[in-house]
Order: structure tokens, then sequence, then C-alpha cells
């Protein structure tokens, strides 16, 4: 008997996701910071599917119940290690090399801020950092604004991506200036990953619809109400507007495009 | 011997290593996903046990954590 084909739905894209010379099959890069518990923080990254999950590195808390580590490796994701905190490139390279040493990868995810209000990125002292760690080895992951130059040059000094910000980290406030991350798209040869200040599924929605090659967000899934159901939305948001941007958007007309044939129209006056 | 770790001054006997302060810092041998820098080097996990302290060093003892 032959089979039968009965799916009506279309499958979610699923294409790889080439970043750092490996393939990955989710585009939706999750942080572990803020959530309430480890509980919440497992349940949330298995429905979003995350492959990579993001952590930090502080002083030992002799008091410390239960690890990070232990809930990535259940879920068997890769955990990428930040610089989250550092203030200059020297601070940066040296959290950097703390993390290849414990969590025994090449992979940083390169965070150098210019203070602690806006949480901005130091424009100078993060490309020197970037500089440095590529030199040394590194698979650099640079945390960047979302100007285009800086891109280029983050690409320049050889960072496997590089990830603007839509909006300050924690800010909820989106994709503020979606013409910038368009041009950052436009015209890096590396994958674009918007990273900061996704507040809710549409958010991630957009940056996929840019043309990001991915998203990474932390606060809007730990800091919702229910973080686990927002994990999945942001699954879907990210899978929908990769597909979206695939499928080539009709253009934005100032005025009406009928639908429907004026042809054939009945004469009813 | 004195060694700042952790931001404490924290007194250990003389000759300690690495290893030592590591035990201070209350992080056990097995604990993973911990890193060690002396004056702001990394010391790799293999040379904990033969990399002694001096007087005055100003020891980091991290480990993994929750972040974004």
């Amino acid at each position: 008997m032959a089979e039968q084909t009965t799916e009506k739905t279309a499958p979610a894209e699923v294409d790889a996701f080439e970043l750092g010379g490996r393939s990955w099959g989710s585009r939706l890069i999750v942080g572990t910071g803020g959530f309430r518990s480890l509980d919440d923080l497992e349940r949330a990254v298995e429905v979003s599917g995350a492959e990579i999950v993001t952590v930090a590195l502080r002083r030992v808390d002799p008091l410390a119940k239960g690890s990070v580590l232990d809930v990535i490796d259940r879920l068997g994701a890769f955990a990428l290690p930040n610089t989250a905190g550092c203030y200059t490139a020297r601070d940066a390279v040296r959290t950097a090399r703390l993390a290849r040493e414990a969590f025994e990868t090449e992979w940083i995810k390169l965070e150098v801020i210019g203070d602690d209000r806006t949480l901005f990125p130091d424009a100078v002292e993060l490309l020197d950092a970037a500089q440095t760690l590529v030199e040394d080895g590194f698979t650099v992951l640079p945390y960047t604004n979302d100007d285009p130059i800086l891109a280029r040059r983050l690409e320049e000094v050889g960072c496997v991506t590089v990830m603007p910000l839509g909006s300050p980290i924690g800010s909820g406030m989106g994709i503020r200036n979606p013409y910038n991350v368009q041009i950052i798209v436009d015209r890096a040869s590396v994958p674009v990953v918007l990273d900061a200040g996704i507040g809710t599924a549409s958010d991630a929605a957009l940056a996929m619809e840019l043309g990001c090659d991915g998203v990474l967000l932390s606060s809007s899934v730990a800091r919702a109400e229910d973080p686990v159901r927002m994990a999945g939305a942001m699954r879907a948001a990210v899978e929908a507007g990769y597909a979206a941007r695939r499928a080539g958007r009709i253009p934005r007309k100032l005025h009406a495009l009928a639908s429907t044939p004026d042809e054939g129209l009945p004469e009813l006056g | 011997m004195i060694v700042e770790l952790n931001g404490k001054r924290v007194e250990l006997s003389d000759g300690a290593s690495v290893a030592d302060a590591v035990a201070a810092a209350g992080a056990d041998s097995g604990r993973r996903g911990v890193a060690v820098a002396v004056d702001g080097e990394v010391v790799p996990r293999s040379g904990w046990e033969r990399t002694g302290l001096r007087n005055g060093q100003r020891v980091e003892v991290v480990e993994a954590i929750q972040g974004g």
C-alpha cells in the first residue's frame, strides 16, 4: 500500500545555522541570566529549542546550590561564556582566558561595556579586545552597537559574527534602529545575531525579517510572567521571521492594491 | 602568608599552593567550571598543585553562574 502524505501544514524552516565553523539546528540563543530558578531555566531552554546558552563567570560562592552547568548538560546545550561586567579590553581578555580554562572552549561572547546605566558597548575597548582574542585563537562573538562601521571593523579583525543590540540590554524596547540593523546585515559576510533589547515575540520576528541570522535573548524570556510559554513564543517567532524573510515580503505601498479582480463584477444598481 | 582571595584577606599556610587557595575559596576540587587567576594571569587546572603562592598575591577563583 502506498504511503499517504497528509501533511497540511508547512514544516518549520530548519536550514542549519552556520556559526563559528559549526552547524546549529536553532537560530535562537538564550541567555541563562535572570531566571527565577534553575528549574524555570531548564524548562524554558528546553521549550525554546536553543542549542547555545550563555553563562557568566563570577567569584565562587561556597553556598551556591545547584550548578547552571548541570542544567546545561542535561539539556545537551553548548555553554557559551560571556565577559559580562567588563569595562576594559584588559579585563575582558582576562575574563575570556579564565572562561576558556573553566569551560574548555575557545568560544567567547565578548561584552565590553561603557557604563552601567546604558550597558552600551565601549567601541574602542571592544575592538581592541576582539583583536587580541582573535590573535589568541578565540572564536569571538562580540556584542556590539547597531553601528555598521564598527560591525565591519569587528568582522575585519576576525570575529565569527557580529551581534548588534536592538536596544539596551534588558530594556525590552525592541529594535530601535531597524535601518542600521538592515545595513549591518546587507554588508556583513559573517552571520549577524541580534543581541539585546528583545521584549516580545514580534521583536524577535522582526530581527529575522530584517535578515539577521539569529537572535540572542535573555530577559524577555527569563523575566516574563510565564518564561516557559514565552520561550515557546520566541522559538516560533524566530522560525516565522526566518521563513518570512526567505519567502520575500511584498513591498510597502501608500495606496491599496486590490486583491480581487474588477473584471466580471455584476451590475446590481 | 596573607593573600587576597576573592577580594578578602585570607591567611594561608606558608608554602600554600593555588590548589589550597581554591579549597579555601570553597570550591572543592571536583567542582566543575572553576578557573583561577593569580595577579590577573590564569593558572591552568593542571598547575594548581605545583604552583606556589607568595605573600600579598591576588587570587581570583571563579565559576560558572547564570548570565546573559
